[in-house]
C-alpha cells in the first residue's frame, strides 16, 4: 500500500511541479471559466437583476467546462513529450498512475474554483459564500466525481483520434448525476435559508457516485490502458 | 458462416406480425381516461423494453470484451449499442406524443424519461466514438459502456428525489385480457424483430473481421 502512495505522491508531485513553472493548465482553464461566466451574465442579468437561480447552474457549468480543458491538457502534454509510454512501462501500479493524476487535476480545479466563487457571488448577487464550509464540501466532492471519470476517459483517449471531440462526448453523459446533484445541493444552499436536509442528501449521493466511480476506474484502468 | 436456417422464416414471421398488429390494436378496447391515446403503448412500452434488454446486453458484452479481450463480445456490444440507439428512439418519440396528450406537456424532468434520455445518449456517445475513436476505439467505447452501466442508478436516484410523474409499470399484470393479448403480441413482434436485427448486425461484424483477417493473410 505504501508503495502505492509514493507512486501516486511521485506522479503527483512530477505534475505540479510542471504546473508550477508553466502555470499553463490553471491559466488557460481559469481564462477560459471566467470568459464562460462572463457570457452568462451578459446573457442572464439584465437591468442589473440576475436571472432567479441562475449561479448555482452557471457554477457548475463553468466547472465542467474548465475541467473538460484541464483534463484534455494533462494527458496532452504526456502525449506530446511521449512520457506516457515511460509511465506505463515503470515498474508501478497503474491505479497508482490514476490516482496521483486524480488528486492533480482536482487541485488544480480547486484553484479554479477559489475565484469562480467570489466572482458569480458578485455577478449574480448570491450568497455563495454565506456557507463556506458547505459549499466547499459540495464544490469538492462534486469536482473529484467529475474527475475521477474524467481522468479515466482522458488516459484512454490519449491515443484515440479526435480526441479533443471526444472526451465532452464521453464526458458529460456519465457525469450528468453529479452536475445535477451539485446544482441542487448549491441552489438548496443558496435558499433564503439553507435547507440542510436537502444538501445532505445530494452530498451523500456524490460520495456514494465518488465511491463506487473511483472503484470502477481503479479496477478497470489495468486493462483500458493496455494495448 | 451463412446465417442460421432459422432466420428466414423468422423474418417472414416478424414481417406479417407487425402488419397484423394494427389490426389488433385497433380492435382492442379504449382505455377509461385516455381513450384513443392510450393507444400508443402497444409500441412505446415493446421499445421501451427492448431499448432495457438492449442495454443490458451492451453493458455486459463489453464487460466481458475488457476482461477477456475475445472480439466476439465485442462485435455483440457494438451490435446491442446500435440497437439501443434504434428502439430507444422509437421509445423517447412515441412516450412524448403520448405524454402530450395524457399529461398535457410533451416532455417533463421524470426519472424514468431522464434516466432513459441519458442512456440514450450514452449509447449514441458509444457509436460516435466507434466511428471517430480510430484505432483503440472498441476499447474506449467498452469503458464507456462499464461507466454508462454504472451511472443508471445514479441517474434514477437523483432524478427520483428531484421529481416524478411516469405511471409505474405495475399496471401491466393486471391488464384486462382483451388489452393483455395484443399487448403481449407487439412485445413478441418487437423482440422477435431486436433478435433478427442484432443477429444479422452480428454476422455483419463477423464477416467485417473476416474481411480483414483475409486482406491481411494475402500481405
Amino acid at each position: 500500500m505504501s508503495a502505492f502512495l509514493r507512486v501516486a505522491w511521485l506522479v503527483l508531485r512530477k505534475d505540479l511541479v510542471v504546473e508550477m513553472r508553466s502555470l499553463e493548465i490553471v491559466s488557460t482553464s481559469l481564462f477560459f471559466a471566467v470568459s464562460c461566466v462572463l457570457f452568462f451574465a451578459v446573457a442572464f442579468v439584465q437591468e442589473g437583476r440576475p436571472m432567479e437561480g441562475a449561479a448555482a447552474g452557471i457554477l457548475w457549468i463553468a466547472v465542467a467546462f474548465a475541467g473538460t480543458l484541464a483534463l484534455g491538457r494533462t494527458f496532452e502534454r504526456e502525449r506530446q513529450s511521449e512520457t506516457l509510454r515511460a509511465l506505463l512501462l515503470a515498474p508501478a501500479d497503474r491505479p497508482a498512475l490514476y490516482v496521483g493524476k486524480l488528486i492533480g487535476i482536482v487541485a488544480l480545479l480547486a484553484v479554479a474554483e477559489v475565484v469562480l466563487l467570489p466572482l458569480i457571488a458578485y455577478l449574480f448577487q448570491a450568497p455563495l459564500l454565506r456557507t463556506p464550509l458547505w459549499m466547499a464540501a459540495v464544490l469538492v466532492s462534486g469536482t473529484i466525481g467529475y474527475c475521477a471519470v474524467g481522468t479515466l476517459f482522458a488516459a484512454m483517449l490519449v491515443r484515440a483520434r479526435s480526441r479533443d471531440v471526444l472526451l465532452p462526448i464521453l464526458l458529460y453523459p456519465i457525469t450528468i448525476p453529479v452536475i445535477i446533484a451539485g446544482v441542487r445541493a448549491t441552489a438548496a444552499l443558496l435558499e433564503a435559508q439553507p435547507d440542510l436536509e436537502v444538501v445532505r442528501f445530494w452530498l451523500s449521493l456524490i460520495a456514494a457516485y465518488d465511491v463506487v466511480f473511483i472503484t470502477i476506474a481503479l479496477w478497470s484502468f489495468e486493462p483500458l490502458m493496455t494495448d | 458462416m451463412s446465417m442460421p436456417k432459422w432466420f428466414n422464416p423468422a423474418a417472414v414471421l416478424c414481417a406479417v406480425m407487425f402488419a397484423a398488429s394494427p389490426l389488433l390494436i385497433a380492435n382492442a378496447p379504449f382505455e377509461s381516461t385516455m381513450g384513443m391515446v392510450q393507444k400508443i403503448s402497444y409500441y412505446h412500452m415493446p421499445s421501451a423494453w427492448i431499448f432495457l434488454i438492449a442495454a443490458i446486453i451492451c453493458g455486459v458484452a463489453s464487460v466481458r470484451f475488457l476482461f477477456t479481450g475475445k472480439a466476439r463480445h465485442d462485435r455483440l456490444a457494438w451490435a446491442s449499442a446500435e440497437l439501443i440507439v434504434l428502439f430507444g428512439a422509437l421509445a423517447l418519440v412515441t412516450g412524448p406524443l403520448w405524454a402530450r396528450k395524457a399529461w398535457g406537456t410533451w416532455w417533463e424532468w421524470d426519472v424514468r424519461l431522464t434516466s432513459s434520455l441519458m442512456g440514450w445518449m450514452v449509447s449514441v456517445a458509444y457509436l460516435l466514438v466507434r466511428k471517430y475513436g480510430g484505432p483503440g476505439s472498441d476499447k474506449l467505447a467498452a469503458g464507456l459502456a462499464l461507466f454508462g452501466m454504472a451511472n443508471v442508478p445514479f441517474i434514477y436516484i437523483s432524478v427520483n428525489y428531484w421529481r416524478t410523474i411516469h405511471p409505474k409499470t405495475s399496471v401491466i399484470p393486471k391488464l384486462p385480457l382483451d388489452m393483455g393479448i395484443p399487448f403481449w403480441f407487439c412485445v413478441t413482434t418487437f423482440l422477435l424483430l431486436f433478435v433478427l436485427l442484432l443477429r444479422m448486425r452480428v454476422r455483419l461484424e463477423e464477416q467485417r473481421a473476416r474481411l480483414d483477417a483475409l486482406h491481411l493473410a494475402l500481405d
